[in-house]
């Protein structure tokens, strides 16, 4: 099924170069408090004032950990199509590191809790398939400062400790377009089932971006980079399209690429190697001693399935079956949980006889270019479904026209007011009475007599000068139907 | 199998504990004995074994997801070696 | 009634209960004599002025129902104590005061007990002498310049010298059993999972477990009951039906089968030890008890899987000791300065060199030759085991392959102070109990142990035995009281 009609390739004298793409996505799993302690996850509190005995590895403290974490990795696993492994281990992944407390992060290693899985792209030239390697439950370290201080590093641990997934992809994304739809996809799915918040600000959505190039056709992997800890989209792109590159230019300078691990400089918009990291990279890995095997039943896993809401995927296909929106229309509607809450509840408000195709327009057009304007979520738009589904049904059953339906919109913004009540406050109401626009056209057509015997003689396009003077007269009221109906009629 | 010194710098260096010659080799020596002992269980052939994960015979137990833990920064910072009112301080970290 | 300091914590809770004694008359005994064995190092941290408050508190309010009432106690100073100094016994933590409290020692001080100070022991419970202690040497209450063994070394001092009435330690490969035995003393090492590890120091997590000392058996079931509690802040910790070990106490061990392991007859054991476990299987015989010849075959890997596994964990476990969030930090240019001076300098050199095995047996290329190949083994020897109790009730083996030797005389040798452990490491590498009780003295008058294996969770089983064998063996101490001027 997967079309892959990928062009995004690197051009040199005489090679063509594709570019291989694997993700390793640290999602926080939304959570009150920590993964293996009871201190809050909340973002933004005062520093160490989130972090237990345990959080900062005090002698004799031991890892506890929190059931509604292991739900929530359970329950992105579902989402992301993929085997739920009934028994999964946690390990430590040992290093020292200022933010480390224990010495160790505990991790899953050999034995994740969610195993292989898939995820679908809706890409311009169709669909494509991202397999996903597998999920593990990992701890978030905390956060170093270096720049508090000339002489010293200070640490905050109110991170430390909070719950991770990470999910990893196996190397099938081919371009910085199809890296960025991907990342959009998971955290579709993680907001649709609650379980990420998705907040790349914040740091709760981040990645490890694995890049390689080989020639075009071939089959074997080229040596990979690992760029680490990229915290936006865009930034995932840039660093993508600058450290494949260099790596073709190495290629096709006769030079080796290092396996390593690279940060990308949002400032200087390069990537570059991390090797005082490298020398140190042996993780001595082995089975948390504190924790036994992490076993769930069938029943668990059961429960948790039949609660799974409906995802993306499948409300996309019920948007296009059950409300005949073509497939674009449904993909963005999707594509954010509460964008398509808010259509749902336009839908569901605007009654039995509705316009879906216009209720879609207003939404994807008007309503989005206002949020975009006021940087707002739409869980924040300043007109509720409600109001914006009576605004389409004024529209709908002719009691306004499509553009006085915008003023009434801009009126709407504040204070998220009822339209009916602005059409009737403001007189907008659409003048639809035949006679009346007979009147004013009669009129128009004798103030313009010239015009009209010119439109006579074939000048067509006068047309829709006259239209324009009965909205402008009529102040925009006039049914435009109806105009039209009886100019056609008066300039024969 | 001999553990060398260069062996003895790899693992001081993993284990962060500074080790200087003299140091070295008497921990070379040490540990070259302890390994001859250990060779013994080269004996064994456990192919076909699984290893014990662990001894305590339960389920791991899941804890409900309740903050319990309040601000206890005063405690935690307490018998931080650096004073400092909010964060624990440690010599610049070199990239 | 005779010498408080003399008398078993049975004796003083009667006592107290029946108030021919108060508190404070009881826990200032026990610190003049501490005061006054000050030569035996026993007490990393005194803790006596506010004992003696505590003890004048409970008398004014004395709460007669609790199993510990008012009795003084001195733990070994691995257990975190709320505000009051917790070492392990090494430099890195020698300043560090905890703001808690372990499930253990709060469960004594639940039921009435008093602390009176912290106990000396191995640097992170790693030594088999006490010789590893930042804070020096502890001498054996049986004679001068002999070591009480390890690593609740300060521990096995403090009761055989009557510093305390009873104590608790940890045993990760031995630690209360080979002590104990050195010291004439009687210590259990509970099932794992029986006592929660929550606050105490971590050496090696799969393997530690806290346990009662005493001077005799009874004691120890009793202190045993209290200290065992389900503890859901410990995610090993098991619930299942603890006992009131002391109550169900019973000399009656008619026809429980007590296994003979042929494997602990090891190459160049001293025919004193020999001797002694001959002396001990006439005794079980004559409580009534059964004795089977079992086979445990993979008795003599236990010692080199241990010395892998137990590294391994504390390697990881000693991590969080780097100078940043608690205890000695060292000047350091930077960070990794920072790191390796203050491990170099805070921790001594045994525990160095466990770290250093540890970090190698699981680091990149010998995680499957070492760490892997040992938990495979370590199955074998649980498999042992498993098999051994389709048969038998329980299993005795002679506690330690000899006595109390110098102080100074193993220090150099590593591997040679490890074959301390060789009979009660593989309890630990099993999870399962095990008790040492006094049962005879070697040619110079030197206390010899027998070591009592039971079944997962049936500690009863082993303290009945141990009580029924006590009595027959009528084991007294000779401790001349040689270091009081």
């Amino acid at each position: 099924m997967s079309k892959n009609k990928s062009d995004y390739l690197i051009n040199r004298k005489d090679n063509q170069y594709e570019v291989v793409i694997g993700l390793e996505v640290h999602a926080q799993v939304t959570s009150e408090s920590k993964l293996f302690s009871s201190s809050s996850t909340k973002f933004g509190a005062e520093p160490n004032t989130q972090v237990s005995l345990v959080d900062a590895a005090f002698p004799g403290m031991l890892p506890v950990i929190n059931e509604f974490c292991v739900k929530q990795a359970i329950k992105t696993g579902i989402g992301l199509n993929a085997k739920i492994n009934k028994r999964s281990v946690f390990d430590r992944k040992n290093y020292f590191y200022a933010d480390l407390p224990q010495g160790y992060q505990i991790s899953q290693f050999k034995d994740p809790i969610v195993g292989e899985g898939k995820v679908i792209l809706d890409m311009p030239e169709g669909q494509k398939e991202v397999g996903i390697e597998r999920l593990h439950l990992e701890q978030d370290a905390g956060k170093s400062i270096h720049d508090l201080d000339p002489q010293n590093t200070f640490v905050d641990l109110n991170r430390s400790g909070v719950a991770l997934m990470e999910i990893v992809s196996k190397p099938d994304l081919r371009s910085p377009d199809e890296v960025s739809a991907y990342i959009k996809k998971l955290r579709s799915i993680m907001r649709y089932l609650g379980t990420c918040d998705g907040n790349m600000q914040e740091g709760s959505l981040r990645a490890d971006v694995n890049v390689s190039v080989r020639v075009k056709g071939s089959k074997k992997l080229g040596i990979r980079c690992e760029i680490k800890n990229v915290n936006s989209i865009k930034f995932m792109q840039m660093a993508i399209e600058y450290e494949a590159n260099r790596q073709v230019d190495l290629i096709e300078d006769g030079k080796s690429i290092d396996q390593e691990t690279r940060l990308f400089d949002t400032k200087k918009n390069e990537t570059r190697s991390m090797r005082s990291k490298e020398d140190a990279h042996d993780y001595r890995y082995f089975p948390d001693p504190d924790l036994l095997p992490l076993e769930v039943s069938d029943e668990f896993v059961n429960e948790l399935k039949k609660n799974i809401p409906e995802l993306p995927d499948d409300k996309k296909k019920r948007f296009i079956d059950e409300f005949k929106l073509s497939p674009y229309e449904a993909t963005i509607l999707v594509s954010d949980i509460e964008t398509s809450k808010y259509f749902e509840e336009v839908v569901a408000k605007m009654g039995k006889n509705k316009d879906m195709k216009l209720a879609v327009n207003w939404i994807t057009g008007e309503l989005f270019a206002v949020l975009n304007d006021k940087n707002l979520e739409i869980s924040q738009s300043p007109v509720s479904a409600k109001n914006l589904a009576i605004l389409v049904n004024l529209i709908k059953n002719g009691t306004i026209s499509g553009k006085i339906a915008k003023t009434v919109f801009e009126l709407m913004l504040d204070g998220d007011k009822d339209p009916q009540k602005i059409v009737e406050e403001k007189g907008l109401k659409q003048q639809s009475d035949p006679k009346a626009i007979e009147a004013l056209i009669d009129k128009i057509i004798n103030d313009n007599r010239e015009k009209a015997i010119e439109y006579k003689q074939g000048k067509e396009k006068l047309f829709g000068f006259f239209v324009g003077q009965a909205m402008k007269v009529s102040g925009g009221k006039a049914n435009p139907q109806l105009i039209n109906e009886i100019l056609k009629k008066k300039l024969q | 199998m001999s553990i060398d010194l260069k062996t003895i710098k790899h693992i001081s260096k993993l284990s962060r504990i500074s080790v200087d010659e003299q140091k070295a080799d008497k921990l070379a020596d040490d540990l070259n004995s302890i390994f001859k002992f250990i060779e013994k269980l080269n004996e064994l052939k456990t192919d076909n074994v699984e290893p014990l994960t662990s001894v305590a015979e339960t389920n791991l137990k899941l804890r409900t997801d309740e903050v319990k833990s309040k601000d206890i920064r005063d405690q935690i910072i307490k018998n931080s070696p650096q004073d400092n009112e909010d964060y624990f301080v440690v010599p610049k970290v070199i990239e | 009634m005779s010498e408080i300091t003399k008398q078993s914590l049975s004796e003083l809770v009667k006592n107290i209960k029946d108030k021919n004694l108060s508190s404070e008359e009881v826990t200032k005994a026990f610190i003049d004599r501490s005061e006054k064995s000050k030569e035996l190092n026993a007490y990393i941290t005194e803790n006596y002025s506010s004992a003696l408050e505590n003890a004048k508190k409970f008398d004014q309010k004395p709460n007669l129902e609790l199993k510990l009432p008012g009795i003084p106690m001195a733990v070994k100073d691995l257990f975190c104590t709320k505000d009051i100094r917790t070492t392990a016994g090494s430099k890195i933590l020698g300043n560090f005061v905890p703001t808690y409290e372990s499930t253990v020692t709060q469960n004594l001080w639940d039921e009435g007990a008093i602390l009176i100070g912290k106990l000396n022991c191995d640097e992170f419970a790693m030594g088999s002498s006490n010789e590893t202690s930042f804070f020096g040497n502890v001498q054996n209450p049986i004679d001068k310049n002999l070591v009480p063994g390890g690593s609740s070394g300060g521990s096995a001092s403090a009761v055989a010298g009557q510093l305390t009435p009873v104590t608790i330690g940890t045993d990760t490969g031995g630690s209360i059993r080979q002590p104990a035995s050195f010291t004439g003393t009687v210590g259990l090492k509970p099932t794992y999972g029986s006592c929660s590890r929550y606050g105490i120091v971590a050496f090696a997590s799969s393997l530690d477990q806290a346990g009662p000392m005493a001077q005799n058996v009874k004691d120890c079931a009793l202190l045993q009951e209290v200290i065992s509690t389900y503890d859901p802040k410990d995610s090993t910790s098991i619930e299942f039906k603890r006992n009131e070990y002391s109550k169900e106490l019973t000399n009656n061990i008619k026809g429980k089968k007590i296994g003979i392991p042929k494997e602990y007859r090891v190459e160049g054991m001293p025919k004193e030890i020999e001797d002694l476990w001959q002396k001990g299987i006439e005794f079980a015989k004559d409580c009534g008890a059964q004795i089977v010849d079992i086979t445990l075959p993979h008795t003599s890997y236990a010692l080199p899987t241990y010395y892998i596994v137990a590294p391994a964990e504390a390697s990881s476990n000693l991590a969080r000791y780097d100078g940043v969030k608690y205890g000695f930090r060292a000047k350091g240019e930077n960070l990794t300065d920072m790191y390796e001076k203050t491990r170099s300098e805070g921790f001594g050199d045994e525990v160095q060199r466990r770290i250093m095995i540890g970090t190698y047996v699981l680091s990149s290329g010998y995680y499957d030759a070492y760490y892997l190949k040992a938990q495979k083994i370590r199955k074998l020897i649980k498999n042992d085991f498993d098999e051994a109790y389709k048969k038998v009730d329980a299993i005795l083996t002679p506690s330690t392959p000899s006595s109390a030797f110098k102080i100074g005389e193993k220090k150099d040798d590593p591997v040679s102070m490890y074959l301390n452990d060789i009979f009660t490491v593989p309890v630990n590498l099993a999870g399962l109990p095990g008790i040492s009780i006094p049962a005879g003295h070697d040619t110079n008058g030197y206390p010899l142990g027998l070591q009592i294996i039971g079944k997962a969770f049936d500690e009863q089983s082993i303290l009945n035995i141990a009580y029924a064998m006590e009595e027959k063996i009528k084991f007294k101490n000779k401790i001349t009281d040689w270091w009081i001027k």
